[in-house]
């Protein structure tokens, strides 16, 4: 039978499955951070249990380090420590791979899987994140877990899990200028809604998405869950495998072949069945921003505000609820709207090749004043290389606060936080009200836009600035 | 795992749609390293102002619903991040069921590893419960997952539907990781042949 590429995937994944089609996956790496781990660990000691394969374990502390220049003087926030304190622990105790805070490899859990080699196609992926959908970019299937799930595969290496359904999503013809993959990861959403995703892997295919480097697959399937999705994924290919090829963790000499030869096996069977089908042009796509405090609140920077009266149901309250919070009128354009802040960073958009674009805008310009411009690069190695490649002489030169690598102000849980009311740019994944800051109002936009609000202090179509 | 049989009590209603983890328990609150205690803090931002002050308005501030044991809730509870912390805020405030027309996939599957037993019902039953509920104290309302039936205050029951094996683990207070552990023969047998098929791995 044609099988689509999750069912390839997971079929070579079931170690065993009850009558009711519940299956117990095998799980080939496990990334841990310090947010969602310490209660797992703890579970682990208490019961006298064991890590099964510490060397398919990955930790790297993220959400909570600091991302100043200074921070190897440690940790001011007392709980922020206790927990980078106990994953530094736990990770020795344990015997598991670690990049600890002062490591240059230290970074979001998402781009170091990838970077290091870790993330390869055909594997199964979890991560006690949701954002772990990012490593489907590899033609691997990658899902959150939350923290009872995390101990369970620290213990098994397994995962009991029913099997999604199929939806494909594909982006045909190709991008115009000024339109980039964060675009067509939101306009997906913006397409489906929130919940669209609910109850599917979705795979990504079309010649736009072909046409997408690596980084920018990264970004449309690391907000595969925004859509509600339990993953995303993208076929590997040879731009994949050139990836892969000679990171630290990757296979090499005959290894390398045999693995090569397994993942050009990696695709849809022509004729494969999908339970759910989207088209999106890629022409048709423009740069995007989001208004509300909902990913799935997209609107091309062209339009206007909305008004709740365009909606039914349920959503017209929360849109009430969203245009208040986040100070909009209807029928305000969006291109008007002026902004206090920008940010550019997050396991969405963090990678070497979104501060590139950052960079190739703002050369020559200025980041305007009064703005609060910040860059974290999404680790210590894209940091390393974009001082290398002189991007980051050109982003400070403009006025960025360049910063270590972290989650930042992503969501906020170290001091990068927006004040109530201050209006932020940002190149991340979600708009939920305090997301960034109790109060903080979030616009989600490319690096590109970001870039372009910066220059100008409003949302600002990038298309514009020529 | 504290078992979940029959649950009787006051349901809360909250319809606002896309409620997402972030409103049921903000990031602040995620430093911990325990998994109790977080009650206090269950939609912190809208139960209480900067001042740290109740918000009168707020449904779990209002008298009938403070000890309120459901929540009836709109579209698409729980999306957002995968924050165990979510569920582990509800259960340590009272609530043991959440009943909407949608969940999130994450949010939904750490309900079950947390005593939380989460409804999934057509919109039209689910309007009946947020009427229901909007009556506050004079409206207890009792789930009996054996049975699979949820009980009004006017005596009418709705049915529902549950995984068995997840009725079976709630039931019976179920730790999966021991259910597992039981299976090591296969996980073995699983790695034997993966080291030859996929020695990269
Ligand atoms: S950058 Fe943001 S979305 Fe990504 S892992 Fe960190 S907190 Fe989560």
């Amino acid at each position: 039978m044609a099988k689509t590429l999750y069912d390839k995937i997971w079929d070579a994944h079931v170690v065993h499955e009850a009558d009711d089609g519940t299956c117990l996956l095998y799980i080939d790496r496990h990334l841990v951070h310090e947010v969602t781990s310490p209660q797992a660990f703890e579970g682990l000691r208490l019961n006298n249990r064991t890590v099964r394969a510490p060397d398919k374990t990955i930790a790297v502390p993220d959400h909570n380090v600091p991302t100043t220049l200074d921070r190897a003087n440690g940790i001011e926030n007392p709980e922020s420590k206790i927990q980078v304190d106990a994953l530094d622990k736990n990770a020795k105790d344990f015997g598991i791979h670690y990049y600890p805070v002062s490591d240059v490899r230290q970074g979001i859990v998402h781009i170091v899987g990838p970077e290091q080699g870790w993330t390869l196609p055909g594997m199964t992926v979890v991560c006690g994140d949701s954002h772990t959908a990012t490593h489907g970019a590899f033609g691997s299937l990658a899902h959150g877990i939350g923290t009872s799930e995390v101990e369970h595969v620290l213990a098994t290496q397994t995962l009991i899990q029913k099997k999604s359904k199929n939806m494909k999503v594909e982006i045909t013809g190709h991008l115009r200028p000024g339109v980039t993959a964060k675009d067509i990861t939101m306009a997906v959403i913006g397409a489906t809604g929130t919940a669209g995703g609910t109850g599917y892997v979705i795979e990504y295919c079309g010649s736009a998405i072909e046409d997408l480097s690596m980084e920018g697959r990264m970004t449309v399937c690391n907000m595969a869950i925004e859509g509600g999705a339990r993953a995303g994924l993208i076929a590997p290919d040879e731009k994949t495998f050139a990836y892969c090829m000679g990171r630290p963790h990757a296979p090499k000499g005959a290894a390398w072949e045999a693995a090569l030869t397994y993942w050009k096996t990696l695709k849809t069977d022509e004729g494969a069945h999908f339970d759910k089908v989207l088209t999106i042009k890629g022409e048709d796509i423009a740069p995007l921003v989001t208004w509300g405090t909902s990913p799935e609140d997209v609107l091309p920077i062209t339009a206007t505000v909305p008004s709740p009266d365009d909606y039914t149901g349920g959503k017209v309250e929360a849109v009430r609820r969203s245009l208040a919070y986040m100070g909009l009128t209807p029928g305000q354009k969006l291109s008007d709207v002026a902004i206090d802040t920008v940010f550019i960073g997050s396991c969405t958009n963090g990678r070497i090749e979104d501060l590139r674009e950052v960079a190739a805008i703002m050369k020559g310009k200025k980041v305007k004043d009064g703005l609060r411009a910040m860059i974290v690069p999404g680790s210590g190695l894209v940091r390393a290389q974009a001082e290398e490649e002189g991007i980051a002489d050109i982003l400070k030169d403009a006025g960025f606060e360049w910063r270590m690598a972290g989650c930042s102000m992503c969501l906020a849980m170290n001091p990068d936080q927006l004040s109530p009311e201050e209006r932020c740019v940002s190149t991340s994944n979600r708009n939920f009200e305090g997301r960034q800051g109790r109060g903080g109002r979030t616009h989600l936009a490319s690096p590109a836009m970001a870039a372009a609000a910066a220059i100008t202090g409003r949302l600002t179509d990038v298309r514009e600035l020529g | 795992m504290e078992k979940f049989t029959t649950l009787e009590g006051v349901a809360a209603p909250m319809p606002l749609v896309n409620i997402d983890t972030d409103m049921i328990i903000p990031k602040q609150f995620l430093k911990t390293i325990k998994r109790t205690g977080l009650g206090k803090n269950l939609f912190d931002e809208m139960r209480y102002d900067a001042q740290g002050q109740e918000i009168p308005d707020f449904v779990l501030n209002q008298p009938a619903y403070r000890d309120a044991k459901i929540l009836i809730a709109g579209d698409n509870f729980g999306c957002g991040s995968s924050r165990e912390h979510a569920p582990w805020a509800l259960a340590d405030f009272g609530i043991r069921c959440v009943i909407s027309t949608s969940f999130a996939d994450i949010f939904f599957n750490n309900c079950f590893k947390n005593g939380i037993l989460p409804i999934v019902l057509p919109q039209s039953e689910v309007d009946k419960l947020m009427d229901d509920a909007a009556r506050g104290a004079n409206a207890v309302i009792t789930v009996d997952l054996e049975n699979q039936t949820i009980s009004g205050p006017d005596g009418g029951t709705i049915s529902f539907d549950v995984e068995p094996f997840r009725k079976h683990c709630l039931l019976n207070g179920l730790d999966d990781i021991g259910l597992t552990m039981q299976k090591a023969a296969s996980i073995d047998a699983f790695e034997a042949q993966y080291k030859t098929a996929a020695p990269w791995i």
